[in-house]
C-alpha cells in the first residue's frame, strides 16, 4: 500500500476552508447589501477598480476566489461521495478542473483591471 | 428498591438456520438503577437462554459489551435503563458482521491494529542495565488520553466513512497509531506512516467526528485523525517539494 | 461449527438519515454547494469589474433581483456555519500544549471567533458600511 498524494489536494482545502471561514461571510455581507439596494461605497465601480488595481489587491481577490473555489470543489467531492455518486475519479477531475478553470479566470479578469 | 417492566426489542440472528435477522421482543422486570446489560442477563437467566451477547467486567473497562442502543453505539453496561422510556432497541454494533445475535465479528478491526503497530518501536535498544526509558510527565500528557483506547469499537459503529468504505483504518486504529507516534520513547512513526498516509488511512475520514461523540473512554479520535492529517501532509510536502527530503 | 455472519449493508444515498449527528454532518458538506456557487458569481463579478463602469453598474444591478436576494441570504447563512463549524474544529487539529496542560480548546476556537470578528469589522470599515 503506497502512501496517498492526497496532501497535494487536501492542503489547499484546508488553506481554502479557512480563507472561507474568515473572509466569504462579511463578503456575502456587502454583495447582500448591495442586493438589497445599498451599495456599500466600496462596490462602487470606483473604489473597487482601484483596490483590484493596485498589486496587493489582486493578489487579495486572486487568494480568496482561487483557495475558495479549490476548498468547496473538494468538498464537494467529498459531499458527491457521501450522497452515494461512487463515479469519485470523474467527480474529482470535473470539480478540480473547474476550480482550475475558476482561478485561471480570475487571474486573467484581474490582469485586465 | 424500585422495580420497573422495561420492554427490550432485541435483533435476533441464528447463523445455522436463519438468512436474515429478526426481533424479539421481551418484557423484563428489572430494578430502577440496572443497565440495560442487566436486563439482558436477566433474559437470559430467566426467559431465554438462548439469547446471545459478549460481555465481561460490568464497568466499563473491558470493552466487549458494545451494542447500537436505540441506534446509538454505547457500552451496555454503561447504558442506564432511566435514561430511556418506552422500548429499548437493542442491536448488534453497527459496521461489522453479525455473528450470532448481539454478538459481531471484531476480525476487521483486529487485523487493522495489528497493522499499525500499536506498541513501543524503541528509538534505540538499549540493555536492561541502561535503566528505564524516562519519561516526563509532560510527554506523557502529550499522549495519555490517547492511551485510554479499550477497543471497544464504538467509534467504528458511529463512523459512516467506515460503514461506506470498509477499507479505512477507522478511528480506533489510527489514534492508537497516534498514540506511539506521540509518545517520546518511540521511534517507530516512519513505519506507521506506510499505513496511515495511505489512502485506507487518515485520507478517508471526513472528520464528521462522530467517533468522538460515542467513545466511552473521552478519546478524542476525531482529533487524533486531524493532526495525523495535518503531519502526513508535511511529511509529504517534505518528501516531494524539497530537494533532499525524501530520506 | 462453520461461521455465517451476517453482512449488514449501509444504505449508499440514505445512511444520513440514521441518525441526527449525520445530518448535522452533511448540512455542513452542503454548505460547499453554496460557497461554490458564490465563488462562481465572485469570478463573474471579477469579469464585470475588468469589462468596465457600465458592465459594473449591470452586474450590481442583476444582484437585485428577488432571486439574487434568496441566494445571497442562502450563502450568508451556509457562510456563517461554514465559519463556526471551522472554528470549533480548530481546537482538535491544532491543540496546543503548554508543559503539563493543554490549551482550553475553547480558547483556541474563541481566539478565532475574535480574529473573524475584527477582521470582518475592518472590512466593513474599509468598504465604506459604517
Amino acid at each position: 500500500m503506497a502512501k496517498s498524494h492526497k496532501p497535494v489536494v487536501w492542503f489547499p482545502f484546508a488553506a481554502g476552508g479557512t480563507v472561507i471561514a474568515f473572509c466569504i461571510p462579511v463578503i456575502v455581507v456587502l454583495t447582500f447589501m448591495a442586493a438589497l439596494g445599498h451599495v456599500p461605497a466600496g462596490l462602487g465601480y470606483e473604489k473597487l477598480h482601484a483596490f483590484a488595481g493596485n498589486g496587493l489587491g489582486k493578489l487579495i481577490l486572486f487568494g480568496v476566489v482561487a483557495l475558495s473555489l479549490w476548498s468547496s470543489a473538494h468538498r464537494l467531492r467529498c459531499t458527491c461521495f457521501d450522497f452515494g455518486l461512487r463515479a469519485d475519479t470523474l467527480v474529482a477531475t470535473l470539480l478540480y478542473a473547474a476550480a482550475i478553470a475558476g482561478s485561471i479566470a480570475s487571474a486573467v479578469f484581474l490582469l485586465r483591471i | 428498591m424500585k422495580e420497573r417492566l422495561v420492554q427490550l426489542e432485541v435483533l435476533r440472528y441464528n447463523p445455522d438456520t436463519d438468512t436474515e435477522a429478526h426481533f424479539q421482543r421481551y418484557e423484563v422486570m428489572c430494578q430502577e438503577e440496572w443497565v440495560v446489560l442487566d436486563a439482558l442477563n436477566k433474559i437470559k437467566a430467566d426467559i431465554d437462554p438462548t439469547l446471545n451477547y459478549r460481555w465481561s467486567c460490568h464497568m466499563a473497562v473491558c470493552g466487549s459489551c458494545g451494542m447500537m442502543i436505540n441506534g446509538e453505539p454505547k457500552l451496555s453496561c454503561h447504558a442506564f435503563l432511566r435514561a430511556y422510556e418506552g422500548v429499548i432497541r437493542v442491536e448488534p454494533l453497527a459496521h461489522f458482521p453479525v455473528e450470532r445475535d448481539l454478538v459481531t465479528a471484531p476480525d476487521d478491526f483486529m487485523e487493522k491494529l495489528k497493522r499499525v503497530k500499536p506498541y513501543i518501536i524503541p528509538k534505540e535498544k538499549k540493555p536492561i542495565s541502561e535503566g528505564e526509558y524516562k519519561q516526563t510527565p509532560a510527554q506523557l500528557m502529550k499522549f495519555r488520553q490517547y492511551s485510554m483506547c479499550i477497543n471497544c469499537m464504538l467509534c467504528y459503529a458511529a463512523c459512516p466513512e467506515y460503514g461506506l468504505t470498509p477499507d479505512f483504518i477507522g478511528p480506533a486504529a489510527l489514534t492508537l497509531a497516534h498514540r506511539y507516534n506521540q509518545d517520546s520513547r518511540d521511534g517507530g512513526r516512519k513505519e506507521r506512516q506506510e499505513v496511515v498516509a495511505t489512502h485506507e488511512g487518515v485520507w478517508e475520514c471526513t472528520f464528521v467526528g462522530a467517533c468522538s461523540e460515542v467513545c466511552p473512554a473521552h478519546v478524542d479520535p476525531a482529533s487524533a485523525l486531524q493532526q495525523m492529517k495535518i503531519t502526513s501532509s508535511i511529511d509529504w510536502i517534505v518528501e516531494h517539494l524539497i530537494p533532499g527530503g525524501k530520506s | 461449527m462453520s461461521r455465517n455472519p451476517l453482512i449488514r449493508e449501509v444504505p449508499p444515498t440514505s445512511w444520513y438519515f440514521r441518525h441526527p449527528r449525520y445530518l448535522r454532518y452533511m448540512s455542513r458538506e452542503i454548505t460547499s454547494i453554496f460557497i461554490g456557487a458564490y465563488c462562481v458569481l465572485l469570478v463573474v463579478g471579477l469579469q464585470r469589474l475588468s469589462a468596465g463602469p457600465a458592465a459594473w453598474e449591470g452586474f450590481l444591478a442583476a444582484l437585485k433581483s428577488p432571486a439574487s436576494v434568496v441566494f445571497q441570504f442562502l450563502c450568508l447563512v451556509a457562510a456563517v456555519y461554514h465559519a463556526a463549524t471551522w472554528f470549533n474544529a480548530t481546537q482538535k487539529a491544532m491543540p496546543i500544549q503548554i508543559g503539563e496542560d493543554f490549551v482550553p480548546g475553547n480558547l483556541i476556537s474563541g481566539a478565532h471567533y475574535a480574529a473573524w470578528a475584527v477582521l470582518s469589522v475592518v472590512v466593513l470599515f474599509v468598504a465604506g458600511v459604517f
